[in-house]
């Protein structure tokens, strides 16, 4: 673990340093790039690493076909469920964190229901949704999306919520407040960074989600996952749509983790990680 | 004050807290499971909504399913050569980027990106890499042969297994490198000098020193990972479909397959329910062999 942190050593690990970044990072170029082409550069072989010009054509054709709708659908659907996920689980968690309700029993039985495997808890979902009429509308997925990501919020705010110190509370109780308020006007300005950060990955599952998508929507509520895969055809894939439309999905990801680099290990450790 | 008694609100302020988020997960946890026993000992498929008791038919059935028990291996095929891999790769990166050298955050920033984008496109991407006459991985494989590289990685028995799991270890190599990364920065440095100046070897300093102090961290990457690998479904979906045949079928595709496409509503239910025993099972098994602290 210790090494000279100059000459040899230092370029050494310098040329892997980047010789493993460009490999990690090649197939997002290569999506990218295609996304860019022409259709003969495409379907050019041996194929073609950089086009000749940047042209969004392949944009072009997904907005004029309107295909970019499953981008709103995944927006509305991403956003409605962090939000109610976010507001639903922060209350829980709180609860959690500061009079311990449940027990340990009642933390492990929630986070347990984030082990099961989606394709179990779809099947029979997808059977009362037929029922009940909630196959391919934005009140299912939003429903489905806010419970498969409760567990995680009331994981990780309970966190947070235990770093806030407990005297601002007390004494907010002191002075008169309800329980509620303590909550509303002490706990949450105190949690806002682990609340917007949590809310981040919160949208991010959502956004990337495929199982649940790709069994309770139809033709409506197509999220933008399931409409990439709609591109693979038997014969011809259409991959400057694949691309374009792949692209469209990845881009909004990309910057907000960016900007959320510093919440990034502890939100993808469940807390694990405090950073 | 002390004489009024709080408002009902207050009183029962923990539990109101908690009423909305446990009846909503009561609705998508509790009740898919139930529902799923429930419908395994009935007869229902596409055909007849039939609820009348069938005993064990379908996990009798279940038993002597060949494709069912291969979908489990192919299951785990995945899980032992993805997950050693991806820690040790995760790892080998994690020892790299553990030292300032300029522009590691840039690096980082960029290495983490794969982690973050939806399985369905990771598997896209690749489909479009992998591709035997305009992708690049022929293309650089020809580079080293003598005459063109013409492999069909989707379609080919043999080469279909490298293909999906180079998808599933490019996209969550970084992963574990994040977390091993945060581990490894917060391990006590003088204790390593400590055991280097007791002539303590490479692999000694490793396995006595450091490995005890990430162990944490990295139990809980582990365990995260075996639950997404055990339900792999996305990556195969974009890049085989489960195909060649039912070569690479996991356990997800194969429920999927039967209970969306076939209809065998009572059947897959049977399997679900199954498969979450050995879940619950296994998890069980390794939490305690693991002893993770809360």
């Amino acid at each position: 673990m210790i090494r000279p942190d100059r000459g040899l050593g230092l370029a050494l690990r310098y040329v892997a340093a980047v010789a493993a970044t460009l490999i990690f990072i090649f197939p997002i170029y290569w999506l990218f790039m295609i996304s860019f082409k022409t259709p003969d550069e495409i379907f050019a072989s041996p194929p073609v690493w950089w086009p000749e010009s940047i042209q969004f054509a392949n944009y072009g054709v997904l907005f004029k076909d309107g295909d970019v709708l499953t981008i709103w659908n995944s927006v509305v659907i991403a956003s409605v469920s962090t939000l109610l996920a976010m507001v639903l689980g922060t209350m829980c968690a709180y609860s959690i964190a500061r009079y311990r309700t449940g027990g340990n029993f009642f933390s492990d039985w929630l986070l347990s229901n984030r082990m099961v495997p989606p394709i179990v808890i779809v099947f029979p979902v997808f059977l009362l949704f037929v029922k009940v009429g909630l196959v391919d509308s934005y009140a299912g997925l939003i429903l489905l999306y806010t419970a498969f990501n409760l567990p995680y919020v009331v994981w990780m705010m309970r966190g947070y919520i235990q770093d806030i110190p407990l005297e601002l509370e007390e004494s907010a109780l002191v002075d008169g407040c309800t329980r509620w308020q303590v909550f509303i006007k002490v706990v949450l300005p105190m949690a806002r960074s682990g609340f917007f950060a949590t809310a981040v990955f919160t949208f991010v599952f959502a956004w990337n989600e495929f199982i649940f998508a790709l069994v309770l929507t139809r033709a409506e509520v197509t999220t933008f996952p399931v409409q990439v895969t709609h591109y693979f055809g038997g014969q011809s894939n259409f991959w400057a749509k694949i691309a374009a439309m792949s692209v469209l999905g990845t881009v909004p990801i990309f910057i907000a983790v960016t900007l959320l680099q510093r919440y990034l290990v502890r939100g993808i450790s469940l807390g694990a990680v405090k950073g | 004050m002390s004489a009024l008694r709080p408002p009902f609100a207050d009183r029962n302020f923990k539990y109101l807290m908690i009423v909305p988020a446990v009846t909503t997960i009561l609705l998508v946890g509790l009740f898919p499971v139930i529902y799923t026993l429930i419908l395994s000992f009935q007869n229902v498929d596409m055909m007849f909504e039939d609820t009348s008791f069938s005993g064990g038919k379908h996990y009798a059935a279940l038993v002597s399913d060949a494709r069912f028990w291969e979908s489990l291996l192919h299951t785990l095929i995945f899980l032992v050569v993805a997950l050693p891999a991806e820690l040790i790769l995760g790892l080998a990166l994690a020892w790299l980027f553990l030292d300032r050298m300029p522009g590691r955050q840039v690096f980082v920033a960029l290495l983490v990106l794969p982690v973050t984008i939806s399985p369905i496109v990771a598997g896209a991407t690749w489909r479009l890499l992998f591709d035997n006459r305009f992708g690049p991985i022929n293309q650089i494989l020809g580079w080293f042969s003598d005459e063109p590289v013409t492999i069909l990685w989707t379609v080919d028995p043999f080469y279909v297994y490298p293909a999906i799991l180079a998808a599933e270890v490019w996209q969550w190599t970084p992963f574990m490198f994040l977390l091993l990364l945060a581990a490894l920065s917060n391990v006590d440095r003088s204790q390593i000098e400590a055991a280097e100046i007791d002539g303590a070897g490479f692999w000694r300093r490793f396995t006595k020193v450091v490995l005890p102090a990430i162990w944490p961290v990295m139990a809980i990457a582990i365990l995260i990972r075996a639950l997404d690998l055990f339900r792999l479904f996305d990556v195969i979906w974009a890049l085989t479909r489960g195909g060649p045949g039912t070569r690479t079928e996991t356990f997800s595709i194969y429920a999927y397959i039967l209970g969306f496409q076939q209809f065998e509503t009572s059947y897959t239910a049977a399997m679900s329910f199954v498969v979450i025993l050995l879940l619950v099972i296994s998890i069980t098994i390794v939490l305690r062999r693991m002893e993770i602290d809360r």
